[in-house]
């Protein structure tokens, strides 16, 4: 309690200063990044140049979600399940963390002429992309959202003030807003949340929330649920994008994958096998 | 000279009380929302943004605005304009109080909003966006307080307070400025994104506010003994005439990028906002009404301003300010905001519709803002009118 | 003084009044938070947690989650996973007899249960 105290009249006598924060503001908007941490990638394709660092990326092969229907509603559930994400039935309060979407509306800019049949009927995993060069971290003005060192796009729940902006910055439609406290119930009396994880904490109203690439589990040294979910038929491939020799490089570089909106320079850590 | 606020008409007294019962009723709803959650407001997953941030935007330019009065005076000795300086000033301090109350009422969770000092992040637009709106509220309260208060002595004015009056003038630009840049740096959102964005913040607010001004002032010479004059009333149209005709080139500049380059990007926003967007087989067209009825009216207003008979027949004027000012409002308050996320970065098409206690809040907040801009207004009236005499 | 006979008496019971909650704490029974059976260290010792367990845990918060560091925090040869949920609670295992005690007493509402669940909770 103190210390916080301290730190903020510390904060707040400088930035009464007007300006002090100014200097040292342009130079990180002109080195262009906060961490230093997302400058590293430089390639249009997401790879990173530098391979000192961990980046986590996934690739997600589309056709074996398509060959194995209700693989993707499950792996849905269970990322929904475990990490206690509400559903309250409706659209206008609606959480999500993985979903899916058709190919117009996951890789709008892809509109063309006659697209292939196939293509029209499939349905895409979306989720928070784990961008190197995440717009929602430079909008947060609290760093509730923050890079962490191994390329993962993370939210701090306890700091989160709720003003949207990351909400508004995030070109992927990754993130969901608390509108009320998802530890409620419905007016028939169902709770928010059908099945707690008790060992994962839900949220609290008035934050935001996304995918946390499992940030809890791979602290455990287990992969992602999802991935975990769709394991016994590889349909997505999780791991260190800077190491050449993780299956995630070899994939990548052998095969023809796309990334959502790369043309907005966020560098986005999931790829899409088609 | 705040006892000045206390002796007034009972017109005076009935605007108050009527102001004091939209706070209350404002007040009353925004402790449901605060125990509720912002699910009590009609934004969503898509439409994250809704009325309060949309007022807040509109508002830094009301703000700004009122440096069109307080510019001419300090950097072009411009001397007409000195006996409303102070209006201008409070108009502004009035205008920032309502932006932080939007602010605040659009934050999910209130009570963390210092989290904003305590984990400064220079990163981030909004940053700046708090130092430059509080430091434009500190800076109009002492210029406007000190230049009043030694006309209440009968004294010059200190000289030290110039320092703070020319340091207003860029700050009053920033405040608008980094406002536009909250929005004209997200990657994805197309109709944000474009350059014209903080030029055309600035041109329709010093359109709106100079409006704003204007209304107020030829309410008091109706009721009070106090009268800008026709000089400073002339100068204050042409003002408003050109940023509104500034504001309105812009406007064209960006259906020209739009619907020249045909990138459907660009265009889909505009269509939605003024043809509407076909859905599957449902047409959503939300917002048409309003931005076709702005754009009509604004244009309207542009033409009858350049008219000297309107000028010149204050019965006239008033309804083509009024015009002007919601004409603005709604292309500032309504579309640019709530356009903004449709489509959604998924291209889906999420119409926002706010709820009757989201309305009601924004009209407490705004009654707030009208009630401070009362009371200052009261007391430069009651001081100018007892040293003129 | 006119009046005194009024006056003073008034001023004593309103004295008395508004320094109520000061004399009936004292005279009450301070709070008295369960002891943990299994273990008898704590990470460091009573007084500094007493004084400043939420600083720690703030601490704790900050590296866990925002630098990824949750290298278990070792006393006395013993590791303890650096959680309020999976470290604390485990030796402090009931919130109600623990926290709640002084925070019930001190009227502190910590939000940590608005999201964390304690662990044995029902559902």
């Amino acid at each position: 309690m103190d210390m916080k105290r301290r730190d903020f009249l510390k904060i707040a006598g400088l930035t009464a200063i007007a300006g002090i924060g100014a200097p040292t503001a342009f130079s990180r908007l002109l080195k262009g990044e906060v961490d230093g941490g997302a400058a590293y990638a430089s390639g249009g394709e997401g790879a990173a140049a530098d391979s000192n660092r961990v980046r986590l990326g996934m690739v997600i092969d589309v056709k074996k979600f398509n060959q194995y229907k209700g693989l993707a509603q499950k792996c849905i559930d269970a990322c929904h399940q475990i990490h206690n994400v509400p559903d309250y039935g409706n659209k206008k309060d609606e959480i999500k963390w993985l979903w899916q979407e058709r190919y117009e509306n996951a890789f709008p800019e892809h509109s063309h002429y006659r697209r292939n049949e196939e293509l029209e009927k499939m349905y895409f995993l979306v989720s928070c992309n784990h961008c190197d060069n995440p717009p929602c971290v430079r909008a947060c003005p609290t760093q509730a959202t923050f890079k962490m060192k191994n390329g993962i796009v993370a939210m701090d729940y306890h700091r989160c003030i709720g003003c949207r902006f990351c909400m508004a910055a995030c070109p992927y439609g990754a993130r969901s807003f608390n509108w009320r406290d998802p530890r409620g119930r419905s007016a028939d009396g169902r709770p928010f949340i059908a099945h707690v994880n008790p060992d994962f904490p839900t949220r609290m109203r008035g934050v935001v929330e996304k995918c946390n690439f499992c940030v809890e589990r791979l602290a455990e040294g287990l992969p992602p649920k999802c991935v975990e979910v769709a394991s016994p038929v590889k349909a997505m491939i999780f791991g260190d994008l800077n190491d050449p020799n993780s299956e995630i490089s070899r994939i990548l570089r052998s095969r023809f994958t796309i990334q959502r909106k790369p043309a907005l320079g966020t560098h986005p850590s999931l790829f899409y096998l088609i | 000279m705040l006892e000045k606020a206390l002796k007034g008409s009972k017109t005076y007294w009935t605007w108050i009380a009527v102001l004091l019962g939209f706070i209350t009723v404002g007040v009353i709803c925004y402790i449901q929302q605060f125990n509720y959650g912002l699910g009590y407001t009609g934004m969503s997953r898509d439409v994250s943004w809704g009325v309060y941030i949309a007022q807040f935007t509109f508002l830094v330019g009301v703000a700004a605005g009122g440096v069109m009065v307080v510019l001419p005076y300090y950097l072009h000795d411009y001397k007409t304009f000195g006996r409303i300086t102070v209006l201008g000033e409070f108009l502004a301090i009035g205008a920032v109080t309502m932006c932080l109350m939007f602010i605040l009422a659009d934050l999910g969770q209130p009570m963390r909003a210092l989290n904003v000092l305590l984990h400064p992040t220079p990163n981030s637009m909004l940053f700046y966006d708090m130092i430059v709106l509080n430091g434009y509220l500190f800076l109009n309260i002492i210029c406007g307080w000190v230049v009043l208060h030694s006309e209440y002595k009968g004294a010059p004015p200190p000289k030290w307070y110039k320092i703070f009056a020319y340091l207003s003038i860029p700050w009053a630009f920033s405040i608008h400025t980094v406002t536009a840049f909250l929005y004209a740096g997200l990657p994805g959102r197309d109709f944000w994104l474009t350059a014209v964005m903080a030029p055309r913040f600035l041109a329709s607010a010093f359109a709106a506010g100079p409006s704003l001004l204007l209304l107020i002032a030829i309410i008091l010479k109706r009721n009070t003994k106090f009268d800008i004059g026709e000089v400073a009333q002339n100068k204050l149209c042409t003002i408003i005439t050109y940023a509104a005709v500034t504001n309105l080139f812009l406007v064209g500049c960006e259906f020209f990028t739009a619907y020249y380059s045909n990138i459907p990007g660009h265009m889909l926003t505009l269509d939605y906002l003024f043809w509407g967007i076909k859905e599957g087989t449902e047409v959503k067209n939300n917002l048409v009404p309003f931005m076709r009825f702005s754009m009509i009216l604004n244009i309207i207003a542009i033409i009858l301003m350049f008219l000297p008979q309107v000028r010149k027949d204050d019965s006239k004027l008033v309804p083509v300010l009024i015009a002007m000012f919601v004409s603005l409002w709604i292309d500032k308050g309504v579309g640019l905001v709530l356009g903004g996320f449709v489509p959604t970065p998924l291209e889906h098409i999420t119409e926002y519709t706010p709820t009757l206690g989201e309305i009601l809040i924004t009209l407490g907040v705004w009654a707030t803002g009208f009630l401070i801009i009362t009371l200052l207004f009261k007391i430069t009236v009651d001081v100018k009118v007892m040293r003129e005499n | 003084m006119y009046d005194a006979g009024k006056i003073i008496p008034g001023l004593v019971v309103f004295v008395a009044l508004v320094t109520f909650p000061i004399w009936r704490g004292v005279a009450d029974d301070l709070p008295k938070p369960e002891k943990p059976t299994k273990a008898r260290q704590c990470v460091t010792d009573t007084a500094t947690m007493r004084k400043d367990h939420m600083v720690l845990l703030n601490k704790w918060r900050d590296e866990a989650l925002r630098t990824g560091d949750r290298t278990p925090f070792v006393v006395e040869g013993k590791k303890y996973k650096k959680s309020l949920m999976l470290g604390c609670l485990n030796c402090h295992e009931d919130k109600k007899k623990f926290c709640d005690e002084c925070h019930v007493y001190a009227s502190v509402r910590p939000y940590c249960w608005d999201c964390h669940y304690e662990p044995k909770e029902k559902f």
